[in-house]
This record gives C-alpha cells, structure tokens and sequence, in this order.
C-alpha cells in the first residue's frame, strides 16, 4: 500500500491517498466471504462463539415511537439478558434518549451508545451534526455512533467527508467514535475500501457499515473488506480500529459467520467487545436461544426469551 | 526455323523468402512421366528442415498478429499472381503429370479458387468455431482459436499443385507458418509457387518450400521440438506414416493423418487451431 | 481465542468390503482373480479390494462396450439425454454419501468433495444430458465415434470420470473406462449407481487396476482415447497409438503461472494465488504452482500470503473445518518432497507453515519457495503437491515471456485491474485456459484443455464434445 504514514492531517492528503488504494475484485470478495461461511461452528466452539458474540452486541432501538419506557425495558435486558448470559457491549439509542440510558444503565459496566450527527440521513449543516452530537455527549453517551456525508463522498469531495469526521472526534471528548460508512449507498465496494480509510485517516476507532436504514445494511463481504482495510490500516499506523457491522444479523449462524471471519481475517486481537460489535435488536434473542439449546440439549422457543 | 535456345528454369527453394539452394549443394532430376528430364529440384536435408523451421518460427507472431483482414487480402493477392501465370503452371502439370491441357487448366482454375476460398476464411474462423459459453456464475467466459504455431507439413504425393494449396492454405490461414515439403516426384508447381509467395506481400518465413523425400527428411521435420503440428497428409507408406506419428508423439504434437477427410476446408483449419478459454469475473 | 471444535462428516460412505469389474452391467471377477487394495491415505489403512482387470477382462469389457454402441446410438437422443438426467439427478440425491466415499479414498477434504467434486459431476451430467438431441447443432449429422477407452486420475475422481462419461454418452458412444489405480471407489460406487438408473447393460464398463490395465485398455479395440494423467504416460499412448485409426484426447501436466500486477486487487490476488495452487493439496494439473508477481510488490505479496497461508486448516479429510487434506498415495508424497529437496538444494528459499502432521497417513505442510530462478527445478517441473514457486518480473512484457518459458501451456492466471492490460495478457498467455482476476473455476460448458505438451482436445462445452463425434 505504497509509503503512507500515519500522520494525514489534511483532507486532500487523505482523499488523495485513499484514491491510491488497490482496486477490489468484488467476486473474489464475495467468494472469499462464502468461503468463510463454511465453516461448522460446533459443540463447545459454537457455545463460546455465542457468549461472545452476546459481548459484542449493540443492543439497538433507533425508532421515532422510541420512549424512555422502551429503553429502559432494553438497559435492563443489556444488563442481564437470562439464560445465565453475561451483559452486552452497549445499548444504542438517540440522542434524546441518552439520559434515560445512562440512568438505567448506570453502575453495570454496559456501555452507552447514541447515534448523531442527524442520523440517519446526515443531510443538515455541519454545526447541527456537531451540535448533535455535543448533546448526546453531554446526556452522557460513552460512544457516538456518526454517519458519514454520502453526498460529499459521491460528489467526489472526500475532503469534506475527511473534515466532517475530524470536527465530529474533536467534540466527542472521551466519548469512542465509530463512523458509519452506510455501505449502501456507497456503491461498489472500492467505494467502501476509500470511505474505510477515509474514515480511519480522519480519527475514527471504529467503522461501522450501516445506519440498518438503508438496505442492503451489513453483509458478510462489505464487513470482511472493512476488516482488511483495519488489518491494512494497523500494519501500514500501528493504529487499531474497530468494525462494527450493523443491521440485518439476526440469526446465531449469521453472527458465528462473522466472528469466523474476524478470527481467519483480524485474529485474537479483534475477537473482542473493545474492537469488534454487533449492531442488532432481534439478534441478541436468536444468540439466547441458541445458547439455551446447549444449555438444556433441545429447541428452544420465543416464548422463552424475553421480547425486549 | 527457330535458332533460339531456351533459357532453363533453376527450381530453387523458398525459404525464409529467399531461394536458397538446398544447404547440401544436392538436386536432384524430375522426370515426365514418361522419364524424360524436366529439370533439377534442390534436394533438401535435415539441415534446410532446421533452417526451414528457424525461418518459420521466426515469422510466425507477426503473421498471427497482423490483423485477419491483412492475412486475407495477402492471400487473396497470392491468388491474384498465380492467375497471372496460369498458363505456366498448366505447363508445369501437363509436364509433370501428364494431364491434358483441359484437365491441368480445370486443376490451376481449382487451385487458384482454393486459395481465394480460405482467403475468405482468415476473419470467419472465430465466428464459427468459437463460443460464448453459459456457466454457472456471474463470469464472462469465451473460448476462442488460437494459432498452433509452427506446422510441418508432406504435400500430397500425387496432387502436387492443388493438394499442396490446399494442405497450405489451411495451415496459414489462420495464423500459422508452414515448412511444407512438396511432392517428391513432382516437385516442381509448389516450388514454383515460391514465386507468387514472394510477390504477394506475404511475408518471408511465413510459407517455406522443400523439395525433398518425406522419408529422408520427414522424420526431423516431425521430431522438431520447435515444431507444433505435423501433417502427413502426403505420407503414402502406412509405416513411414505410423513412424513420423511416433516421432511428433514425444513431444505430443497434433498429428493430421494420411487420409484423413481433406474435401472439408474447416475440419483442416480446425487441425491447426487450438481453443483458449478466457475467464472473468462479472461484477462490481 | 476461538478454536473449532471437531466437525466430522457423519454421512456414511457405504462402501463394500470388495468390488468387481463392472462388464455388461455386472460386477464379475478378474480372470486371473486379481485383487488390488485401496488405502485410506488419511490413515495408511485399507479401505476396500477390487478386482484388477487383466487384458482377456479389458478385452471382454471392450466387448460388451461394442455389443452395446449400435442400441445405445440408435436411442433417441432425448431418450439417451433422459439416462443421463437420471444419472445426474441420482449423483445429487446420494451426493454426501459419495463426497464422503471420495474424501476416504483420495484424502481431499469434505469441503471440496461436498462442495465442489460431487456436484460438479452431476452438473457435468445434467448439462451434457442436454446435448444427446442436439448433436447435429454442434456438427451437422454427427455420427459417435463408436467405444471409448477412458482412462483417468486420482486427482478428481468422480467429476474425472464425469469429464468423461458425460460427453462420451451424451454423443452416443460407449465406454470402458480405468479409474486410477489408488482412487477407484467413486467410479465403482458409480457403476452400482448405473444400475440403480437402469442404463443399459455394456454402456459403461469400469474396469479397476494398475498401468498394465492401462496399457491393454490404450491397445484394445476402440476408436476413441480419452486419457487425463501424467505428460509422460501421455505420450507414451500417442506413440502407441501411432499409425492407427485411434482418436485421442489428452489432458496432462502443467505448470500454471499466475502473474500479479501491481495494480491488481491484492487482497483478492492473494486469496486466488493461495487457492490456486493449495486447492485440493496442489494435486490439480492446472495448479498455478508459479507466481510470477511483480517486483515492486513481491514482498508484500509474499508477506501477505504467508499470513492467509497460517490460517490452513491440515487434517482429517473428513472434518468439515479442513481446508488441507493428505496427500494422496505415499508414492506422490515422496515425490513431492524430493522435489522441494531439491529446490532447496539448488537455492531456492523454503517456507512453510510449520504445521503439526498427522503422525499415521501421506501429509505435507504447504510450502512456498521464494528466490526461484527460471532454471530452478521448483519453477519448471510440475510438483503436484502443495508447494508454490514465487518468481517475480520487472514489466508486463517480461512477465509474459516468463510465464509462456515452459514445454506446457495448460492453464494461467492473470491480476490486474487494467482492462486493457488483461485482455492484452489473455492473448499473450500460451494456455488452454486462462483465469483472468480468478482461478481454477470450472464449468461443464466451459471448454477445459491445454497447449503444448499439456495435451490436445478439449473436454467441456460445444468443443469437447467435439472430441466424441465424427
């Protein structure tokens, strides 16, 4: 990946540089996905694959009928889902909700995550995206999960999405950045591979693909080229930077896809909550269903996990 | 009465577009059938096969490479001189057959509409013989024909100008250059032959003609490691026929076989390409 | 971290204690009551014996192959089409069973053999099944050719004897066909399978042994040669056959150079590279065993390779997490490794994966040479086994004269995201086949076969069926 260093300080540095990356066969992605899909996750492997990836989960609700009530009921379950699970990563919300989250989350160690920069859309002016933000910063959001300008990028002004990325990091003080590419709307995956870099250049700690607004959202390919892109990007900074797929995993299976992809793509170092999520609702019931079948050594049903 | 003596056509070769004598210094006579002299025809060796095959080689990308539409109108044009001297190879067949003038006329106007017809076949082999082919995944995925290479090749015996055209053409229509070894024993249309090559525009090297007994020479043309394809179409003798197979077997060369269906052009030019199957992903 | 737990395969492979020669429609035994054992190269463990046709068996094999043609040509295509729309549909139902029965006898992984030899062979049935009433579209009054000596490898065995018997019925021939000496279970179980589908008696014959079986087969009374296999087997049969009437097909060695631009899709280079030549333990005579990669990117690639290189799963062919399998036969095996012996002998640089063997079986670690010259033995002899030569070039132009400086021309693959530049290599590249941005894909209607001494004819697609037809 030629001779680029770390320190890009400069949106036309970065859109110059990213515009340099190698191109992406996407067959060859895509057959590289499949094969990993392959894989037989079993036995004790498939009962460690769920408890972790029960630890990497973003427990989500991002809906305008979004009530203090609701999320409470979700902080709860984040805390303790049952079926002897330990928490989940963080619980995901907007900005409006980020106090009531933190309330109720207070003490548990489970982290809280609120999406920003006028999500989904990102289509308002920049000082709204950051007063936003501030916002769901001050309410007490530990993580700020912001979407990335789609229109400057496929305008070609990738400086403006470089420099949108820097403002948003300077205000989120302690609080992680991850940054939604929105894979769908990107295009093709070279699209995705720029935006990744773009993104990693500009201060994110994780790359997300997807608001779960737009289809299609997450999918096996567009998360491995993100994953080689944060492998890419490690080996060329020595900076580590989490992915975060989201929208669309629902099932145990689907999920135990992508851990196998982080474990044969990233390794060890990814296989964690502090580097690598799952942005989900319905996917934490399937991971405790499954985990009850090890548990008892038969099917279980949704009557025997709770709805929220 | 007429004092004049007439002046005696040397045969000379056609290699690498010039007329060499044989390397050996050797002719030998061609007869009517009758057994009077006709002329000396250079008596080729193993060493003009060696030279005759470097010559070959050396012409043939840039014969594969020049457009079909160059190689047809370059073909096309070898028909035009040898139109020009109709009525010299009627000689040459009438002296070295036999025929009556009727019957060597019908063979020059048959030869000469062969070569115009795989002049015609140099843009249209892709057309028929390739294929855009349907597979199971999002691929472009075409076969197309190739050029062998390099074709040694034994004129038929007993149809020294047509069966040599033929033989020939089909070899270098499609990109192919040829080391051809004429009819032994009448070998001396196809060398005249020689001279239309030379001034067709068809490039040198890209036809070489030996006058030579396929028995002395065919088994090095056939064994040549340099060579891709042998055609024995003028192998009469089964066991020379079965010997010079075996030779191009070691370095697994097509072989076309003595009295193999010669009447259909395309099943000759299909002896002389190879398919390449190209793969590519489809998608973005 | 994340460690896979065991997954074997639990189909079962059903297989026979012992099987017979499959002549006329019936298991019989050798004249001489040879028995040839097949080994587990997994375990060093015998699976099964099987009969080893001498040359009165070839001869009577051939026999009843001939007594069958004329009835078997005389079907309505479309009635020959619907046996072998059965066949296909048969191999799909009993598709684990036979994925598992190959993994035993051959040692390739279930992931391939579940994946991609078994089904491969159903689709190689059902797409020439299509063809038998349409032979005229492909020559017009296209006759067969008449009996069929076939002759295949250990490498693929079913989706071999699928390249084979497909098109060779499908054209309205009949065969006798030798499956490879360490790996006839599929073809056996196949034969059992013909008469599940109740195709007439004599159209395929399967005849089990050694190269004398072989050689009594190539000088049996057929008109037609189809043989998959070594470039020296190879030509020892168009030298047998010299001077006769006998058609022949070859499909042999090969040392596939893949070449990597600077400006290909790397990531995707490198998995195509990898999966080029570790596929099936490098068993594949289209193996691009040669990378010919760019200078100025050499060592990355190399770098990155030795990475995807560790996360190869070597072992029991029959879990489903292996991506390595055991080499087939202990004979391959030794020659694999006195190949790389000697590559590092002549100075070519060894890496591998330093993965722990299996202590009973035929294994070897994948490899990769780096520092190979063109006169290395490891650049120009094809291995057969998991081990990949990396040379690089300075300019496209290099590259080509590099990849074409071999007597074989089976196979090539190029990477590079210049349209232009890809177009331009494919027409350059001396081979058969060439993958461009892909590797080792394979399809029915795909015309599969090499340049040079990697053999003539073709199998697949409108021209293979070429090779049954008069």
């Amino acid at each position: 990946m030629g001779s680029i260093s770390g320190s890009v300080t400069s949106g036309a540095n970065a859109a110059a540089l990213v515009r340099t990356l190698p191109r992406i066969d996407a067959q060859g992605l895509e057959a590289r996905a499949a094969d990993l899909s392959t894989r037989s996750i079993k036995k004790d492997s498939k009962a460690r694959a769920i408890d972790l990836a029960i630890s990497m989960v973003d427990l989500t609700t991002l809906e305008g009928a979004d009530t203090p009530g609701k999320v409470r009921t979700l902080c709860t379950k984040a805390k303790n889902p049952g079926s002897g699970s330990g928490p989940v990563a963080a619980v995901c919300v907007y900005p409006a909700m980020v106090a009531t989250a933190r309330d109720a989350l207070a003490g548990s160690g489970v982290n809280i995550a609120s999406v920003a920069t006028a999500f989904p859309s990102g289509q308002v002016p920049l000082h709204v995206k950051l007063d936003d933000t501030r916002a769901a910063v001050e309410a007490g959001a530990t993580e700020i999960d912001m979407v990335i300008n789609r229109g400057a990028f496929l305008s070609g002004d990738l400086e403006t999405v470089f420099d949108e990325i820097v403002a948003v990091k300077a205000v989120c003080g302690n609080a992680h950045l991850k940054v939604i590419l929105e894979t769908g709307e990107l295009g093709t995956y070279d699209n995705i591979r720029r935006a990744s870099w773009l993104a990693m250049y500009a201060g994110a700690d994780f790359i997300k693909t997807s608001t779960g607004k737009v289809a299609p959202a997450a999918t096996l390919p567009v998360t491995l080229l993100m994953m080689q892109a944060v492998r890419d990007f490690r080996a060329e900074t020595g900076t580590q930077i989490g992915v975060k797929p989201a929208g669309g995993i629902r099932t145990t299976k689907d999920a135990v896809k992508y851990l196998v992809t982080v474990n044969e793509t990233l390794g060890d170092e990814w296989l964690n909550p502090g580097w690598f999520r799952f942005g989900a609702s319905s996917l934490l019931n399937d991971l405790l269903m499954q985990r009850q079948k090890l548990a008892s050594g038969h099917y279980s049903g949704p009557n025997y996990v709770t709805v929220d | 009465m007429n004092t004049r003596l007439n002046t005696l056509k040397t045969y000379k070769m056609y290699v690498g577009g010039k007329f060499p004598r044989s390397e050996s210094g050797r002719t030998y006579a061609v007869t009517t059938p009758e057994g009077d002299h006709l002329a000396n025809a250079p008596h080729a060796t193993r060493k003009d096969v060696r030279d005759a095959v470097a010559k070959a080689r050396a012409a043939q990308s840039a014969w594969a490479d020049a457009t079909a539409y160059l190689r047809g109108q370059m073909l096309y044009r070898a028909a035009e001189m040898m139109e020009g001297r109709f009525e010299q190879y009627v000689d040459e067949l009438v002296d070295a057959q036999g025929l009556d003038r009727d019957d060597a006329s019908d063979v020059v106007a048959d030869s000469i509409d062969r070569l115009i017809h795989y002049a015609g076949w140099t843009d249209k082999i892709d057309a028929v013989l390739s294929s855009n082919n349907t597979v199971a995944g999002s691929f472009s995925n075409v076969t197309s024909v190739e050029t062998r290479g390099v074709i040694g090749l034994i004129a038929p015996q007993d149809d020294p100008l047509y069966g040599f055209i033929d033989a020939v053409g089909a070899a270098i229509v499609s990109g192919n250059t040829v080391v051809a070894v004429t009819s032994h024993r009448h070998p001396l249309p196809a060398l005249s032959l020689g001279e239309v090559f030379a001034t067709s525009d068809i490039p040198g090297g890209v036809v070489n003609i030996l006058s030579a007994d396929a028995a002395e020479v065919g088994s090095w043309l056939a064994s040549h490691d340099d060579v891709d394809g042998v055609d024995l179409t003028g192998v009469s003798d089964r066991e020379l026929a079965a010997e010079l197979e075996t030779k191009a077997a070691n370095s697994l060369r097509v072989v076309r076989r003595p009295g193999a269906d010669s009447s259909d052009s395309l099943d000759r030019i299909r002896t002389w390409v190879q398919y390449k199957t190209v793969w590519q992903p489809s998608a973005i | 971290m994340f460690d896979y737990s065991p997954a074997p395969e639990s189909a079962p492979a059903h297989i026979n204690d012992h099987y017979g020669l499959f002549i006329d429609g019936e298991f019989v035994e050798a004249d001489g009551d040879q028995v040839e054992a097949s080994i587990n190269p997994a375990t060093g463990a015998e699976l099964f014996t099987y009969a080893g046709a001498g040359s009165t068996d070839v001869v009577r094999a051939v026999a009843a192959a001939r007594k069958a043609q004329a009835d078997w040509a005389a079907l309505p295509g479309l009635e020959r089409g619907k046996y072998l729309y059965r066949i296909a549909r048969l191999l799909q139902e009993r598709g684990r069973e036979f994925a598992v029965a190959e993994s035993m006898d051959n040692g390739k992984p279930i992931r391939e053999s579940r994946d991609f030899d078994i089904p491969q062979a159903a689709q190689h049935f059902f797409y020439h099944a299509g063809w038998a009433d349409k032979l005229d579209y492909v020559r017009p009054g296209a006759q067969p050719l008449g009996v069929a000596g076939q002759i295949i490898p250990w490498n693929f065995p079913l989706l071999m004897l699928a390249w084979k018997i497909a098109p060779a019925l499908a054209a309205g021939n009949t065969v006798v066909l030798k499956p490879a000496e360490t790996t006839p279970l599929t073809a056996l179980k196949f034969a059992e399978l013909c008469q599940e589908a109740e195709l007439p008696r004599g159209v395929v014959n399967i005849v089990g042994g050694g190269p004398q079986t072989g050689t009594a087969l190539v000088e049996s009374d057929v008109e037609k040669l189809a043989f998959t296999g070594s470039t020296g087997v190879g030509r020892r049969i168009a030298q047998s056959i010299a001077g006769s009437d006998k058609r022949l097909t070859l499909e042999l060695g090969g040392k596939g150079a893949n070449v990597v631009f600077d400006d290909a899709a790397l990531d995707q280079a490198v998995e195509g590279v990898l999966k080029g030549v570790f596929f099936n333990q490098g068993h594949v005579c289209c193996a691009g065993s040669r990378l010919l990669v760019q200078e100025n990117i050499a060592e990355e690639v190399v770098e990155r390779l030795k990475t995807r290189l560790s996360t190869l799963r070597l072992g029991d062919p029959l879990d489903k997490n292996t991506d390595i399998g055991a080499v087939n036969s202990g004979a391959q095996l030794d020659r694999i490794r006195q190949l790389v012996e000697q590559g590092r002998e002549e100075g070519a640089r060894l890496w591998d994966t330093g993965t722990e063997l299996p202590t009973e079986g035929f294994w070897h670690r994948p490899t990769i040479f780096t520092d190979v010259q063109q006169s290395h033995s490891v650049a120009q002899e094809e291995i057969f086994g998991p081990v990949l030569s990396v040379l690089t070039f300075r300019t496209p132009q290099e590259a080509m004269v590099k990849a074409n400086n071999t007597p074989y021309g089976l196979a090539a693959g190029v990477w590079t995201s210049d349209a232009a530049k890809l177009n331009w290599a494919a027409d350059k590249l001396r081979a058969g086949i060439v993958w461009a941005n892909t590797y080792n894909r394979f399809d029915p209607a795909s015309p599969f076969g090499g340049m040079k001494e990697s053999g003539y004819g073709r199998e697949g697609g409108l021209q293979g069926l070429e090779a049954y037809l008069k």
